[in-house]
């Protein structure tokens, strides 16, 4: 280092601790040896929502939060300013598009990444904050995503947003008082639309970063798990009195610019090629404008919500009473987050665990991934039949680790 | 003037005094953060409690043809006019063991609308087109298969009604589709809402 730098460095460490930052968190920082490509998820995550606050300040610099309807049309404000950034404005169909493939490759990085959790046992002792802080993300990211899908003011927009408010209506007694005081109105409204484009833009991202950030503290105050079961935190070298299965997080850099190279290659690919993914990453139902006096028959859900909604269309209606079906999407989503309670076996990694877990692991997987299959097919008798099934394993395989805690 | 009592530090600390201050200051900081916070609260409910229900209207039924469903707006929900045939009537019977609450006891409808065909007239249905699961507009399915007798399929979540609006069980609604009040004023004229009587 020249001495010109090595000054400079001198005279911001001694305002800001910048050396002690970058040797704590990165250049000191110790990550297992063996990490496997299912560790890249969560790094390419940061970089996904990097993306998505990039593609949303400049989608933010264009839209207008306005369902007034444009003299003589059915269209929106909000529809038309989306419409004539793609159609008119040079490069806004890109930034639209980074947006909209932005978000379900963030779902599919997410739902990867919690995967990983259930291979290695990333939510055991002494993760267990750390887990949490990822599902409150997984919340957040749920919430952003839905509110970003209203924003079109599309028939996808409005009937979603009817729908995700009965299910607060159907709580008993204060069920309709709810409803109305989160629309704003007593109909899903203009008024819905301006304050769901402030929770989109203002308050989740906010939230989101601010989770991120606890997350990453979470994670370098107990380090990664490692895909053979060993805390890297245990075994001390005893000449460096650095982890001695571990490595600084730099010597994986060149791995971690190889993962990031191919995702943005994916990334781009599908953006420039493929935007629309066949109506699984844009449905053209919501540049249909929205109509609140015709539910489109076919309506579907976005792929990464088409779990939960499986599971909603599954729950018949009892005593008088749809709350079940609210009841069970909510516990879908929450339960997960007792997982480092629910598995009692101090065996993090998969490759040490019983045939059990193994099996257990596999059928959960199979049971979400089979509910999201099911979600976006139409409703024929096998298919709400199947969702039963599978809404019944999804819940019996999560629940049933507590019973397992042998190795 | 009196002179404070004083240590090598400087005053003497009065601990009771100190405990006042606290108490004074957290209680006056806990109103002010309540009185802030009211206005967050108020500016999020809905603008004005809409207290009349939409006002009663009038249809003419002399042109809507037997097998025609009429889709209005009313009350800022779509509203229905079925004229049923025949055969619709009678495929409303024997079913009772495929619905939830084939008696319509605990859906919503006027008393003189708790019948089988769930109307005044068997003839002509009225109802509001919402499903009662989560408030999308079922599809009026007419066309009769070898396990279908015509009803109305939701396109959210599936849930099925017959052509009086009654829920099939095993489906996500909890109740028959509502009917509001309604007469007529003469053989053809229809009034929706309002008085129940013919003025």
């Amino acid at each position: 280092m020249s001495g010109k730098v090595r000054r400079l460095l001198d005279w911001i460490d001694a305002r800001f601790p910048l050396s002690a930052f970058w040797e704590k968190h990165v250049a000191g920082y110790y990550v297992p040896k063996k990490l496997n490509f299912w560790y890249l998820f969560g790094f390419l995550m940061l970089l996904a929502l990097a993306l998505q606050v990039l593609s949303g300040i400049w989608l933010a610099m264009i839209y207008k939060p306005d369902a007034t309807l444009l003299p003589g049309t059915q269209t929106s404000v909000a529809l038309a300013s989306i419409r004539h950034f793609m159609e008119h404005v040079p490069g806004g169909k890109a930034i639209r598009y980074m947006h909209t493939t932005g978000t379900s490759l963030l779902f599919a990085l997410m739902y990867l990444h919690i995967f990983r959790g259930l291979l290695y046992g990333s939510y055991k002792k002494p993760r267990e904050l750390l887990w949490l802080l990822g599902m409150v993300l997984f919340w957040l990211m749920m919430m952003e995503a839905f509110f970003g899908q209203v924003l079109p003011w599309g028939q996808m927009s409005y009937w979603s947003t009817q729908v995700v408010m009965h299910l607060f209506e159907s709580i008993p007694f204060i069920g309709k008082a709810l409803a109305d005081f989160l629309r704003g109105d007593y109909t899903v409204s203009g008024i819905t639309l301006n304050r769901f484009f402030a929770l989109h833009v203002v308050a989740v991202p906010l939230m989101l970063l601010l989770l991120v950030k606890l997350h990453l503290v979470a994670l370098h105050a107990v380090g990664s798990t490692s895909p053979d079961g060993k805390e890297i935190r245990e075994e001390v070298d005893l000449l460096t009195g650095k982890p001695a299965d571990g490595v600084p997080l730099l010597s994986h850099a060149m791995h971690h610019l190889i993962a990031a190279a191919v995702f943005l290659a994916i990334f781009y690919a599908l953006v420039c090629f493929a935007p629309a993914l066949g109506g699984y990453f844009v449905d053209e139902l919501n540049a249909v404008p929205a109509d609140p006096y015709s539910t489109p028959a076919e309506l579907r859900p976005m792929w990464y919500f088409a779990p939960f909604y499986a599971m909603l269309r599954a729950v018949p209606a009892w005593g008088g009473t749809q709350i079940w079906g609210a009841i069970t999407i909510t516990a879908a989503v929450l339960l997960p987050a007792l997982l480092p309670w629910l598995d009692r076996s101090p065996v993090k990694s998969i490759r040490l665990r019983g045939w059990q877990y193994r099996a257990g692991v596999i059928v959960l997987a199979g049971c979400f991934v089979g509910l999201g299959v099911a979600g976006l097919m139409p409703p024929l008798d096998f298919v709400l039949g199947l969702s039963r099934l599978l809404t019944g394993g999804y819940f019996v395989f999560l629940i049933i680790h507590f019973f397992d805690d042998r190795a | 003037m009196q002179k404070e009592p004083q240590t090598p530090q400087g005053p003497a600390c009065d601990p009771e005094k100190r405990r006042l201050l606290l108490a004074a200051s957290g209680l006056a900081g806990a109103g002010v953060v309540a009185g802030m916070s009211v206005p967050f609260v108020t500016t999020l409910l809905p603008p004005e409690p809409r207290t009349a229900a939409g006002a009663p209207i009038e249809v003419d039924l002399s042109v809507l043809e037997p097998g025609r469903m009429l889709s209005l707006q009313w009350n800022n929900k779509p509203l229905w006019i079925l004229r049923r045939t025949p055969e619709m009537l009678a495929a409303l019977q024997g079913a009772d063991s495929r619905l939830l609450d084939p008696h319509s006891t605990a859906s919503e409808q006027p008393a003189y609308c708790r019948n089988p065909f769930r109307s005044i007239n068997p003839e002509v249905w009225v109802a509001e087109g919402l499903c009662t699961h989560m408030g999308c507009i079922p599809i009026f399915s007419p066309q009769r298969t070898a396990d279908w007798a015509g009803g109305f399929v939701c396109p959210c979540h599936a849930a099925r009604f017959d052509l009086a609006g009654r829920v099939f069980a095993g489906s996500v609604a909890p109740r028959n589709l509502t009917i509001p009040s309604h007469c007529y004023l003469s053989a053809n004229r229809l009034r929706i809402g309002g008085a129940e009587t013919p003025a």
